[in-house]
């Protein structure tokens, strides 16, 4: 009996395996390509692609736009979005509430970001940084009102309680209890708005005329023009700032640490 | 009670943001307008037009392209991912973190690097263009779905269910398909319908896979290279709006059932 819980024990594992070989093919593999194409120059270890990137002007202002537009847009969504999380449990608004903050994110990016396009043109709104920001804080704010709206409601009432026992009034209780234990919510929500904000494709396009690109557009244009070696760094770039950011957030929520990477 | 009312009146406000940019597009799509005007009054051209304007062949094959890719990818990620949650599930520790955390790469990497990624490797392995691409493409992004909404399911089984199963005499095969499969079936339900809405939505992975040769278009990559340059067309408008209502609809209903399954389930447990 034992023998053969044993055989199908290693039955089932191989159910996992044709899954390995496509992961391996269809993920790692390409992934192993763009840091070949990085730094490999004609069958060479090159740091050509490198510092050919930190030397051309447009990508180092795309740098410099993408670090604006995702800071200012984060920091507006920080600001217009925590006071929703907050007052979205202080109110106990119940689930289809919360919902309906949610909600405009499984509308397409692209029929939003045309459709804001499009008023902004109506109204004779000049496109540009501004617009771009506006864009990115309308379509990314639910991903930082909902992570910020779990950990508040995760904490226990009783911690206010008793801080309100203990004297402090409710700006008190407020700074001193919930605002850090709120502080897991925060880190991901950022997270979970910069770097969308800076590695998205099409938006700031769309919403300056093409005056201004980021990091993902620019990425999209040096393939477009073949140059795979500097968008192949870029990519790389673009997913170092993605798994350092991902190790962050893994720091602050240990319960997951079995789903982090690294 | 004054600061409730200034919380709500702060909530209102930021709902009315979200949606305005939605609630104009379905207001003027009953105006015939590119341009939110009110001028041609009130009609349902802007719907006639899906189906009557130069553009309707377009519309309508990037349309049918849209749900082709859809099924075909969330299908085959499905039964690829159930299989393999079953098989990691039961891989040795070490191993089933390492397949984990691969498995979390295309879900926290950036759309953009995921997209360029894989079209080196199909133009260096010079895979044929067109579907075979997108359809390898959105079943790349979508089984890591499936197989993260089938393993809380397997995680919260319990293990003896199984081998009671094999102890009563069921063979291996027949103890997976009437005790296992039955298990994980609202994981795979899930997981099929998350990774259906990925593909349909998905705009950067297809617009840079789809090939310049090919001219297969899905919905969100015409809506891309129709408007980019010059705005919207009113048809666009009427699109739209079917789109914002069917998936509004959709997803309100379903979280509406949900609400009120829960709410049964605790008047019963009083």
């Amino acid at each position: 009996m034992i023998a053969k819980l044993k055989a199908f024990q290693f039955k089932r594992r191989t159910f996992s395996y044709p899954y390995i070989i496509f992961m391996f093919i269809f993920i790692v593999l390409p992934l192993v390509l763009i840091l070949m194409n990085a730094f490999l120059v004609d069958g060479k270890l090159s740091l050509g692609n490198l510092i050919k990137f930190f030397a051309e002007g447009a990508s180092i202002s795309a740098l410099s736009d993408s670090l604006m537009v995702g800071l200012l847009a984060t920091f507006l969504c920080l600001l217009l979005g925590y006071p929703v999380a907050y007052f979205l449990n202080k109110i106990n608004a119940g689930k289809l509430v919360v919902l309906l903050f949610i909600l405009p994110m499984w509308v397409n990016f692209l029929i939003r970001t045309l459709a804001t396009k499009a008023i902004f043109v109506s109204l004779g709104i000049r496109l540009g940084m501004g617009t771009v920001v506006f864009g990115m804080v309308y379509n990314y704010l639910p991903f930082m009102i909902l992570p910020i709206h779990t950990t508040i409601s995760n904490i226990d009432k009783s911690y206010i309680e008793a801080s309100q026992d203990l004297g402090a009034d409710n700006i008190n209780a407020f700074v001193k209890v919930v605002l850090p234990l709120s502080i897991p919510g925060i880190i991901s929500g950022i997270t979970m708005v910069f770097i969308p904000t800076i590695s998205t494709f099409a938006i700031s396009q769309l919403l300056s005329d093409g005056k201004i690109y980021l990091f993902g557009d620019s990425i999209d244009t040096k393939f477009n023009m073949g140059l795979y070696g500097v968008g192949s760094v870029m990519s790389l770039i673009m997913l170092l700032v993605v798994l350092a950011s991902n190790y962050l957030m893994s720091k602050f929520y240990p319960e997951q640490e079995g789903r982090a990477m690294w | 009670m004054v600061k409730n009312a200034l919380a709500k009146g702060y909530l209102a406000l930021i709902v009315t943001l979200l949606y305005i940019p939605i609630l104009l597009i379905i207001v003027f799509s009953f105006f015939n307008t590119g341009t939110f005007s009110f001028a041609k009054g009130f009609s349902l051209n802007s719907y006639a037009l899906i189906f009557t304007s130069s553009k309707t062949p377009q519309l309508m094959g990037a349309l049918k392209n849209t749900f082709l890719i859809a099924i075909i990818s969330s299908v085959l990620a499905t039964v690829m991912g159930a299989f393999a949650s079953i098989g990691i599930f039961n891989l040795k520790r070490k191993t089933k973190r390492i397949v984990e955390n691969v498995n979390q790469l295309p879900i926290i990497n950036s759309e953009i690097v995921m997209a360029v990624s894989l079209m080196i490797f199909f133009v260096t392995f010079s895979f044929p263009e067109g579907y075979v691409r997108l359809i390898l493409a959105h079943i790349s992004f979508c089984t890591p779905y499936v197989i993260l909404s089938i393993m809380p399911k397997l995680a919260q089984m319990d293990k003896n269910i199984y081998e009671a199963a094999l102890d009563l005499g069921a063979t291996p095969f027949k103890a997976l398909t009437k005790v296992l499969f039955p298990i994980i079936t609202p994981g795979i339900i899930s997981g099929f319908a998350m990774s259906f809405t990925i593909s349909l939505d998905d705009f950067i992975i297809t617009q840079i896979n789809k090939g310049t040769g090919t001219g297969i278009e899905t919905l969100s990559t015409f809506i891309y290279s129709d408007a980019r340059v010059k705005g919207l067309e009113p048809f666009w408008f009427a699109v739209f709006s079917i789109i914002f209502v069917v998936v509004l609809a959709t997803l309100l209903i379903i979280n509406m059932r949900k609400v009120k399954s829960e709410q049964k389930l605790l008047t019963k447990g009083r």
